[in-house]
């Protein structure tokens, strides 16, 4: 147990990664959001010195009550006083509940406006910014990262204004008290701030490890979690929690230790400050109130303010902390704000007319910006309007690349492509992909019911036109017979439907959206026999007078093709139909026949 | 609440440390009350009375209690950090272990995203609430009782004034914190939803894109965007409210102490020093009270962490080890079910009824049917991932119910259809199930599942981390390490899930060899995709509503006809034609034009 524990380094690094320091750089490109309320955060500036100010002046009230009212025993002055604190206390009141309410307003209003910008710039994104990101990153910058910017505004910023306004404001008042004692007072003040500031960097040091602990324990437990089935397929329970108990947990347990090590330091250090100002204020300002230099009531002042000069000192430092670690946040927001649209519309993109179907790759050659590896190399393909295209290949050879540029996730380095002669990047986006249907491999369906999932290919549809469309497929049988029939809800994770049903109710999808292209990707292979049997039958109606680009492991799926197009390496190696492609007995004949080899 | 009673289990371990700490906490807050008498004699004997000596004894002693009490509290808040990481420590250790044993029925339907929070944010909320929460109620009541002591027997009149704007203060307080609470869990639900939204959109953009519904999904996250916003609003309207209000009571009761008392000293019955002492004490109960919002934050968190986190440990792990089981011998692979059935808990129908089946060893069965037919639930019985309903499955004539569970799932090689990778490096994934084995073993393994070679070809070798972290494997390269991994264990009774639809046809051949080796004299289970597959086995069964509806060998059930024939006809009806096709391109070596099935 006397070994160090090591948490692998992908852990310790990404949280080095996190602790940024401040960038004035991500400050500024953050500071942008605030802009437009700039005018509301000048009020509440407003409110914010006047609430200060009110707040400053609270020991002097005690101070004049006691000198003037209680010693001389002058009770009108003492009402006077008491009134006017009254007032200021009332006027302290409303302010700060102005300040508060608009603030922290302006705060939400920023991060409604930053998650709007990145949901807008998210729909804008090329896929291939998708293949990068995992579904949790995107999450992660919309929701937690947002949140901690959340903690920049409202919090960092402005308690720092409100922090450095309380120092100014009571060292003035201190200072226009008594000089002497103000400079007593201040004696401590450094001890003060190098031991914040010590205190703070060791904080820092520790809750980065504290926060590494963390992670490694989430990712642990997260595979031990989803691998559950696995763990006790093989019985590795005994090992696995050895494992968590002697390391990982372990180290969780020792990082939070030393974090409360340092955190429980730092308070009592504090305390003994403050008792060394108040005793030096007791003692040196007491002998001087015999001397008579100086008034009772300015010593309680001043024992008073001790308390409002050290609380915000201590606040100040956690708010710069704060700031800090949020910098990384704020990083991670602008990145992907600032990340380039790959394909965006021309300028004068004009809108698709309606598509004949005629589609024709001259010379496309295309690799993803972050590879330079080609994807594809030199594509020429000529497509009759109406046309059954099979693409043929092996995994990676480039297949559903070409559909992908068809819909113009991706524009291609070189060549060109173009649909009825029109080449696509001249055209919208939105009008050429309503033209075109998209059938992939895993039936993505949304939370909601079946009937919205079904319209999704076309909001406006009428109740008949789902039907239709589902029944033209062969999903209605099943839909009718599903508990609220065509209002069931589609839950997460696909429990009440199977994969073979969700695959049909996409193809409804794509039929009532009426595409004049149509692209199945892998449509029918991780469906079960009976249900491609449905599926085959149902593509008959849905091929019927559209282009469409079949992709398909199972060669026997796709004999029928008009034109079957072998692809390899990025490179259209043979095209024609089915039987002039045998006769070959090039790729084609050899992929037909190791596919059904026994 | 009736949660949080039970936390006090995983506290008493640590008994008599909590009792220190108390005690601690105890001086601690004497010696704080203290502070105000002795201003207040700074300033009745010092000041007023003109005595030097007493401000002398005073600063001493206010330096003298700050070293005390800093040195106290050092000692109370590191004891209770201390109680609290243990506490978390523990907790996380019975959460691990305990999830661990929970049986496939449990995971089944627990999010595995739930699970991993409750075992950490659960754990600390109570972490969190065992360490500083507790410490901070159990003082703010000392501290109230002692203020409440010394003020009133001080002068009572002036206390029930000062005491007054205190008492709307704790009220607005505690029902701050139940109103918050329930305006954060709207929040929360807000903030749940945008990220619903988004990873809808994520993983369908696709989908969206494809449909160009880019403005419809915008508006959508806009709905739950503004909803955000909106409970937010409310949540700082009533902020907004209380916090600037409870520092105002307390400003209030400085003024009628100002008032009050300073009449009470014109008239001689009070000292200026006890005005300031009230002061000072209303100053040290009101930070604790504006606290108590938090502190009851902090409980309704810790409460439902604790609610959480019981749910999990009161779930019995219901597939164990008998008491007394012995180890297995090794068994020779006999398998039988008799009259079995199986029904899922919340589900309605069985997804396994009156399933009748013998085995002997060494044989390979297939199961075949549509999907949901009931083929995973028949293999999951073998190793006990579930428990029968219904009949008997015997292993070797002994029922698996009264087998050592470790030494029975030992025996038991699984290769599922998505094999499940560590992120680990590859020698601890084929060694996952024999952390004990050899390198050569591990090598042999490795080229026996056809693996060998592409593990060689990284540049660490056996070495290489898979997963998130290291290189990512394709779908035909994870599968022939699960291969691997299954043949180390050199099983008695093996499992397969074949599906390899998502391999291009060169993968699927070595996939297929590999496989062909791990059956090799073992009693196998193969649910099958593929006719190759199939005609390879023993005996088949053919599974349709959680039934076996045919059980023969390839040959009876084709002249059978019935289901059996039918999904073989749909997945041959090419390749009987293909020798067909080809031999005709060869004999006549034209181009043969014909007409085409329909599709």
């Amino acid at each position: 147990m006397t070994t160090k524990i090591i948490p692998p380094t992908f852990i310790t690094q990404s949280e080095e990664q996190l602790d940024k320091g401040y960038d004035p750089k991500v400050a500024r490109g953050l500071l942008q959001f605030l802009k437009p309320y700039y005018g509301q955060m000048l009020i509440s500036l407003v409110f914010m010195i006047i609430v200060t100010a009110a707040s400053v002046l609270g020991p002097y009230f005690v101070k004049l009550a006691i000198d003037e009212g209680v010693s001389k025993n002058n009770l009108v002055a003492l009402r006077n006083i008491v009134l006017v604190y009254a007032i200021v206390s009332v006027v302290q009141l409303i302010t700060n509940i102005l300040r508060v309410r608009m603030m922290s307003r302006v705060g939400q209003h920023v991060l409604y406006d930053v998650r709007t910008a990145m949901f807008d710039h998210l729909q804008k994104l090329s896929l291939s910014f998708y293949n990068r990101y995992s579904v949790g990153r995107v999450i992660t910058r919309v929701v937690n990262d947002v949140g901690t910017l959340r903690e920049f505004v409202t919090w960092a910023v402005l308690a720092i204004v409100r922090n450095s306004l309380a120092i100014i404001g009571t060292l003035i008042a201190m200072l226009s008290l008594n000089l002497r004692l103000s400079l007593l007072t201040f004696t401590v003040l450094p001890l003060m701030v190098l031991a914040t500031i010590l205190f703070r960097q060791a904080a820092r040091r520790n809750y980065r490890k504290v926060r590494a602990a963390v992670s490694w324990t989430n990712s642990v437990l997260a595979e031990n979690v989803n691998g559950v089935r696995v763990v006790q397929a093989f019985s590795r329970q005994s090992y696995n929690y050895a494992n968590f108990k002697d390391f990982v947990n372990r180290y969780f347990l020792e990082r939070s230790l030393d974090a409360a090590k340092i955190a429980s330091l730092f308070t009592p250090i504090v305390d003994v400050l403050g008792a060394i100002a108040t005793a030096l204020i007791v003692y040196i300002g007491g002998t001087a109130v015999l001397g008579e230099s100086i008034t009772a009531g300015v010593l309680i002042a001043f024992v008073l303010y001790i308390d409002r000069l050290f609380d915000p000192i201590r606040d100040l430092s956690r708010r710069f902390d704060t700031l800090q670690s949020t910098m990384a946040g704020g990083e991670r927001i602008l990145e992907l704000l600032n990340t380039p649209v790959e394909v965006q519309d021309a300028k004068d993109a004009h809108e698709m007319g309606a598509i004949r179907g005629e589609v024709r790759f001259e010379n496309v050659s295309f690799h993803y910006s972050d590879d330079p590896a080609l994807v594809l190399n030199g594509i020429d393909l000529d497509i009759y309007a109406g046309e059954t295209v099979a693409l043929v290949g092996e995994t990676g050879a480039g297949k559903t690349t070409i559909v992908k540029l068809l819909t113009r996730f991706h524009d291609p380095i070189s060549g060109c492509i173009c649909v009825d002669g029109v080449d696509l990047r001249t055209v919208t986006q939105g009008s050429l992909r309503k033209q075109m249907g998209m059938v992939l491999q895993d039936p993505f369906l949304f939370n909601g019911s079946v009937k919205e999932n079904i319209l999704f290919g076309r909001l406006d549809a009428s109740d008949e036109d789902v039907i239709a469309a589902a029944k033209a497929v062969g999903a209605h049988d099943f839909i009718i017979r599903l508990k609220n029939g065509y209002d069931t809800s589609v839950e997460e994770g696909g429990a009440t439907l199977s994969v073979g049903q969700r695959q049909l109710i996409s193809f409804a999808r794509a039929l009532l959206a009426d595409p004049r292209i149509l692209i199945l990707d892998e449509a029918t292979s991780s469906v079960d026999t009976q249900t491609e049997q449905i599926i085959q039958r149902a593509l008959a109606t849905l091929l019927k007078g559209r282009t469409s680009f079949v992709i398909a492991h199972r060669l026997s799926t796709i004999t029928s093709a008009d034109k079957i197009v072998v692809i390899h390496d990025g490179k259209i190696v043979e095209q024609g139909t089915h039987t002039e492609l045998l006769a070959n007995q090039g790729m084609y004949y050899e992929l037909y026949k190791t596919g059904f080899q026994e | 609440m009736k949660h949080l009673l039970r936390i006090r289990i995983f506290l008493k371990p640590y008994f008599w440390q909590i009792l220190a700490t108390l005690f601690i906490l105890l001086i601690l807050t004497g010696l704080s009350l203290i502070v105000p008498r002795i201003i207040r004699s700074v300033i009745d004997d010092g000041l007023v009375r003109g005595q030097r000596f007493y401000l002398i004894r005073s600063a001493f002693l206010l330096l003298g209690l700050g070293l005390g009490s800093a040195i106290l509290n050092l000692g109370n808040r590191y004891w209770s950090e201390w109680i609290a990481a243990s506490v978390g420590y523990d907790l996380r250790n019975r959460m691990y272990d305990h999830i661990q044993y929970l049986p496939f029925t449990y995971h089944d339907h627990a999010q595995s995203g739930q699970l991993i929070s409750r075992c950490i944010e659960d754990v600390r909320s109570i972490e969190r609430f065992a360490g500083g929460a507790v410490t901070d109620l159990i003082r703010f009541i000392l501290l109230t009782i002692g203020i409440l002591y010394i003020m009133l027997t001080d002068n009572t009149k002036l206390a029930i004034i000062a005491l007054l704007p205190m008492i709307p203060l704790v009220l607005m307080t505690s029902s701050f914190g139940t109103k918050i609470g329930k305006l954060f869990f709207a929040v929360d639900n807000a903030v749940g939803d945008v990220s619903n939204r988004l990873q809808e959109n994520v993983v369908g953009v696709q989908v969206v894109r494809a449909f160009a519904r880019e403005d419809y999904e915008i508006e959508r996250f806009d709905n739950a965007n503004k909803q955000v916003f909106q409970t937010w609003v409310y949540v700082i309207d009533e902020w907004s409210k209380i916090m600037p209000t409870t520092n105002w009571l307390t400003t209030i009761s400085i003024i009628l102490i100002l008032w009050f008392g300073g009449q009470m000293v014109m008239d001689g019955t009070l000292t200026i020093g006890a005005i300031v002492a009230f002061n000072a004490y209303i100053l040290m109960l009101a930070e604790p009270a504006q606290q108590l919002t938090g502190l009851v934050n902090a409980g309704g968190e810790a409460a439902a962490g604790a609610q959480r986190v019981f749910e999990v440990l009161d779930t019995q792990p219901v597939i164990q080890s008998p008491q007394n089981a012995v180890k297995l011998e090794p068994l020779r692979g006999e398998v039988e079910f008799y009259n079995v059935g199986l029904k899922y808990q919340d589900e309605r129908t069985a997804s396994l009824s009156g399933i009748n089946l013998r085995v002997e060893p060494n044989r390979i069965v297939a199961l075949i049917g549509p999907t949901g037919s009931g083929k995973t639930s028949l293999v999951n019985l073998i190793p006990r991932f579930y428990d029968v309903t219904e009949g008997r499955v015997w292993l070797d004539g002994v029922d698996v119910r009264e087998m050592d569970l470790a030494s029975l799932r030992k025996q038991i090689g699984i290769v599922l259809q998505t094999s499940l990778l560590f992120s680990d490096s590859i020698k601890a994934n084929i060694a996952y199930g024999r952390p004990d084995a050899t390198m050569d073993e591990i090598i042999v393994a490795a080229k026996a599942a056809q693996a060998h070679e592409f593990i060689e070809g990284f540049t660490n070798g056996y070495d290489t981390i898979v997963g998130e972290r290291g290189v990512t494997l394709s779908g035909g390269q994870r599968q022939r390490v699960a291969i691997a991994r299954a043949l180390l264990m050199n099983p008695r009774i093996l499992i397969l899930d074949d599906s390899t639809s998502s391999v291009d046809t060169q993968t699927e051949k070595l996939i297929q060899a590999a496989l062909d080796t791990l059956m090799e004299g073992r009693t196998t289970f193969v649910i099958a995709h593929r006719l190759s597959t199939v005609r390879r086995a023993d005996m088949i069964l053919v599974m349709d509503k959680g039934r076996i509806v045919e059980s023969a060998t390839h040959n009876e059930l084709l002249a059978r006809g019935g289901l059996y024939k039918e999904i073989h006809d749909l997945q041959l009806i090419d390749h009987a034609k293909f020798p067909e096709e080809i031999e005709g391109l060869q004999e006549e070596n034209i181009i043969q034009v014909k007409e085409h099935d329909e599709m």
